[in-house]
C-alpha cells in the first residue's frame, strides 16, 4: 500500500500545551485509519492539521505526495464530517449536498447526478426537500456523509461522527461508513475515543496520549502487543489486567498486565495471586467475576454458568507466564487513564 | 357539592383577574383610551368658545388630504425613512461582519460603535449642530481645508433633510450591529469550517449561509428601523425645528406641532390614525411575506 497521507514531525500547541507535539504517521491509500486516544490528547487537533484547519508550527504533511503545508483546505482534495455534522440550517437536505459544488460552479447537470447517485447510496432520497432540523441525528450524519460523496474527494476525514447518536443508531451509522469507504475507494482517517469503533472499523489504529502518539499498528497487533500499560488498558473490551510487577516477584519498577481470557482458578496454595471477589455479573451464558487485589485493577474471571461466589471470598489465580507482559521502567500507576468524550465546548448544531 | 365548585370556580376567577388588574390598569390608561380617544377625537371637529366641537365625520382627514404641508410631509418622511432604512441596515451588518472578525481591541470597537446609542438624542443633537455650524462646524472646516465653499448644512432646503438623515444612520447602525454581533455569534463556526473545506469563498459563505442565517434578525431591525423612522422628533428640535420652510419636517413634528403649537387636536388625532394605519399595514406585509421566506432555528 502506497503512502497517501504522510504527516512529518508536526507539531501544533497552544503556550506549549495540548494540542500535537511532533508527531509523525503515514497513512496508506484506501486505507481505514483511526486516531484514537482519550479526550485531549491531541487526536481532533491532529485532524484538523490534515484538513488545514490548523497550521503547525512545526514538520510538514504531505497528502498524495503533494506537500500541503501551507495550503487551504479547499486545495487538499478532502472531505471532513464533523461530530456536529456541520449542516447549513437553513438549506435544504439537496442544498446542503450541493453546496460545495455549487460554490465550485459545477454544471447543473453534472450536479443532478451526483446528487441522485449520493442520495440514493444514503437513502436519503425521500428526505431532499427537508431542512436538517427535520431529519433524525442519523439521517443528518447520513447528509454529511452525502456531502463527502458529492465533492468525490478520495481522502476523508471524520472527526467522531458518531459521538452524537444513540447507541443503537451508532452501529447502522458505522455500517454505512465502512460501506461507503469500500465502494467509493476511499482513505478514511477516522478519530474516535471508543476503542471499539476503532477496532471494528479500521485497518490502522494510531493511539495518541499527550499529544505524542503512543503506539501504531493493525487492530490485532494493538491488542496483542501493547507497548505500554496504557496501551493496554485502553484497548480491548474488557481492558488488560495490570499489576504491581513486584507481586509477582519482578524486580524494579515493572508493570504486569494479562488479558483477562487468560486467567484461571489455582488452588491458593500454588496461585500466582491472591484476589478478593468484589461482584458477580451473570451473564447468561456465563458469569463475570470481578476481583480486587491492592496495587491491581482489571483483575476478573469469565466462568461458565451461573457463579455466585460471596462478597470478600479469596481465589487463587493462575497468570500464565507465556501470555503475562511485562513492561520495564514503568512502574504502575493506581489511576487508570479517563477515557471520555470529547468536551463540548463550543455550541452543538442547533436543531 | 355543586355549590363548593362553583365557589372554587369563582374563586380561580377572582384569583386571574386580580393578577390581571396591574396590567390592565396600566395598559387601559397608557394604551387602550388613548386609542379610543384619538378615534374619538378626530371625528369631532375643533371645539373653540364660539362653536363648541360637533361630530364632523371624516370632514378632518379630507381637510388633511387638501393640506400641502401635510404632503410635504408625507414626502419627507418617504425620503427619510428610505434613506436612512437601507443605509443604516448595511452600515450595520458591515460593521457587525467587521467587529466579529479576530481584531485587535476588539471590546474597544465594540464599544466605540455602541456609543451613539448609549447617547441621549437631545445631546447627540446638539453635537451634531455644531458640526453642521457654518463656518467653524467640522464639516465646513474639513470642507474648507479643500477649499470648498462653507455650506449652512442645516439651514437651507436642499441640504437640511439629508443632514436629519445623517445624524439618524450615525445613531441607528451602532444600535443595529448590536443585535447583529449577537445573531453572528449563534453561528457555529463549524459552518464556517465546512463551507472553507467545500472550497467556498469568504463571499460565498457570506451570501449563502451569513446572510441567510441573518435574515431572522434583520426582519427585527426592518420593523424596528421603521417605527423608528415615524418617531423621530428630538433631533428636529434641536436641530431644524422642521425648517427651512418645512424641508425638514417629518410626521410626527407635524402631529405635535398641530396638537400643541396650532392646538388643533382634530387634526393630529386624524394624522396619528393615518400614521397607525400605514404602520400596521407595513407590519403586517413584513410578517406574512418575508417570514415564510425566513429560516428561523
Amino acid at each position: 500500500m502506497t503512502a497517501f497521507v504522510e504527516i512529518d514531525d508536526v507539531t501544533r500547541q497552544w503556550d506549549g500545551k495540548g494540542g500535537v507535539r511532533a508527531v509523525s504517521m503515514t497513512v496508506g491509500r484506501g486505507a481505514f485509519v483511526s486516531i484514537l486516544g482519550p479526550s485531549g490528547c491531541g487526536k481532533s487537533t491532529l485532524l484538523r492539521l490534515i484538513a488545514g484547519l490548523e497550521r503547525p508550527s512545526a514538520g510538514r504533511i504531505r497528502i498524495d505526495g503533494e506537500d500541503v503545508t501551507h495550503r487551504p483546505p479547499a486545495q487538499r482534495r478532502l472531505s471532513l464530517v464533523f461530530q456536529s455534522y456541520a449542516l447549513f440550517p437553513h438549506l435544504t437536505v439537496r442544498d446542503n449536498i450541493l453546496f460545495g459544488m455549487k460554490v465550485r460552479r459545477a454544471p447543473r447537470a453534472l450536479r443532478e447526478e451526483k446528487l441522485a447517485e449520493a442520495a440514493g447510496m444514503m437513502g436519503l432520497t425521500e428526505f431532499l426537500g427537508r431542512k436538517p432540523a427535520q431529519l433524525s441525528g442519523g439521517q443528518r450524519q447520513r447528509v454529511a456523509l452525502a456531502r463527502t460523496v458529492v465533492s468525490g474527494h478520495p481522502l476523508v476525514l471524520m472527526d467522531e461522527p458518531l459521538s452524537n447518536l444513540d447507541a443503537k443508531l451508532r452501529t447502522a451509522v458505522r455500517r454505512d461508513i465502512k460501506a461507503l469507504q469500500q465502494r467509493l475507494d476511499l482513505t478514511v482517517v477516522y478519530v474516535t475515543h471508543d476503542q471499539g469503533e476503532a477496532m471494528s472499523l479500521s485497518d490502522h489504529i494510531v493511539l495518541m496520549r499527550d499529544a505524542a502518539v503512543v503506539q501504531a499498528g493493525s487492530p490485532q497487533a494493538l491488542y496483542a502487543h501493547p507497548a505500554t500499560p496504557f496501551a493496554a488498558e485502553f484497548i480491548g473490551d474488557p481492558p488488560m489486567a495490570l499489576l504491581d510487577g513486584s507481586l509477582l516477584g519482578v524486580a524494579g519498577p515493572t508493570t504486569v498486565g494479562i488479558r483477562v481470557e487468560h486467567l484461571s482458578v489455582a488452588p491458593l496454595e500454588t496461585a500466582d495471586l491472591v484476589a478478593e471477589v468484589e461482584v458477580c455479573e451473570f451473564l447468561g451464558a456465563d458469569t463475570r467475576v470481578l476481583l480486587r487485589r491492592d496495587r491491581a485493577r482489571g483483575l476478573a474471571l469469565h466462568l461458565p454458568g451461573a457463579v455466585d461466589w460471596p462478597q470478600g471470598r479469596r481465589v487463587g489465580l493462575h497468570l500464565p507466564s507465556e501470555h503475562r507482559f511485562a513492561f520495564a521502567g514503568e512502574p504502575f500507576e493506581v489511576a487508570g487513564p479517563t477515557i471520555g468524550p470529547a468536551t463540548a465546548d463550543r455550541p452543538r448544531q442547533p436543531s | 357539592m355543586s355549590d363548593a365548585v362553583a365557589l372554587a370556580r369563582r374563586r380561580q376567577a377572582v384569583h386571574g383577574w386580580l393578577l390581571l388588574t396591574p396590567a390592565l390598569v396600566m395598559l387601559t390608561t397608557f394604551a387602550f383610551y388613548p386609542t379610543v380617544a384619538t378615534v374619538w377625537t378626530s371625528l369631532f371637529s375643533r371645539g373653540t368658545r364660539r362653536r363648541p366641537s360637533e361630530f364632523v365625520g371624516l370632514e378632518n382627514f379630507e381637510r388633511l388630504f387638501a393640506d400641502p404641508t401635510f404632503w410635504q410631509v408625507v414626502q419627507n418622511n418617504l425620503i427619510y425613512a428610505g434613506v436612512t432604512i437601507p443605509a443604516s441596515i448595511v452600515i450595520a451588518l458591515v460593521m457587525a461582519l467587521w467587529a466579529n472578525a479576530r481584531l485587535p481591541a476588539q471590546s474597544f470597537i465594540r464599544g466605540a460603535y455602541f456609543t451613539p446609542t448609549v447617547l441621549p438624542m437631545i445631546a447627540a443633537g446638539n453635537l451634531w449642530l455644531f458640526f453642521y455650524t457654518p463656518g467653524f462646524g467640522i464639516f465646513d472646516q474639513i470642507g474648507g481645508f479643500f477649499g470648498a465653499p462653507s455650506v449652512n448644512w442645516l439651514g437651507q432646503p436642499e441640504t437640511a433633510l439629508l443632514a436629519i438623515c445623517l445624524v439618524t444612520i450615525w445613531k441607528e447602525a451602532g444600535f443595529f450591529m448590536i443585535f447583529y454581533l449577537a445573531a453572528l455569534q449563534t453561528i457555529p463556526p463549524d459552518l464556517k469550517e465546512a463551507a472553507d473545506i467545500e472550497g467556498a469563498s469568504r463571499w460565498d459563505y457570506t451570501w449563502r449561509v451569513v446572510l441567510p442565517l441573518l435574515m431572522p434578525t434583520t426582519l427585527f431591525i426592518l420593523v424596528n428601523a421603521m417605527i423608528n423612522a415615524v418617531k423621530l422628533i428630538d433631533h428636529l428640535f434641536i436641530l431644524t425645528k422642521g425648517g427651512p420652510s418645512d424641508a425638514s419636517k417629518l410626521i410626527l413634528y407635524y402631529i405635535w406641532e398641530n396638537a400643541f403649537a396650532f392646538f388643533d387636536a382634530p387634526a393630529a388625532a386624524a394624522m396619528t390614525l393615518l400614521v397607525l394605519g400605514v404602520l400596521a399595514l407595513v407590519a403586517a406585509l413584513q410578517f406574512f411575506v418575508i417570514d415564510r421566506r425566513t429560516h428561523y432555528r
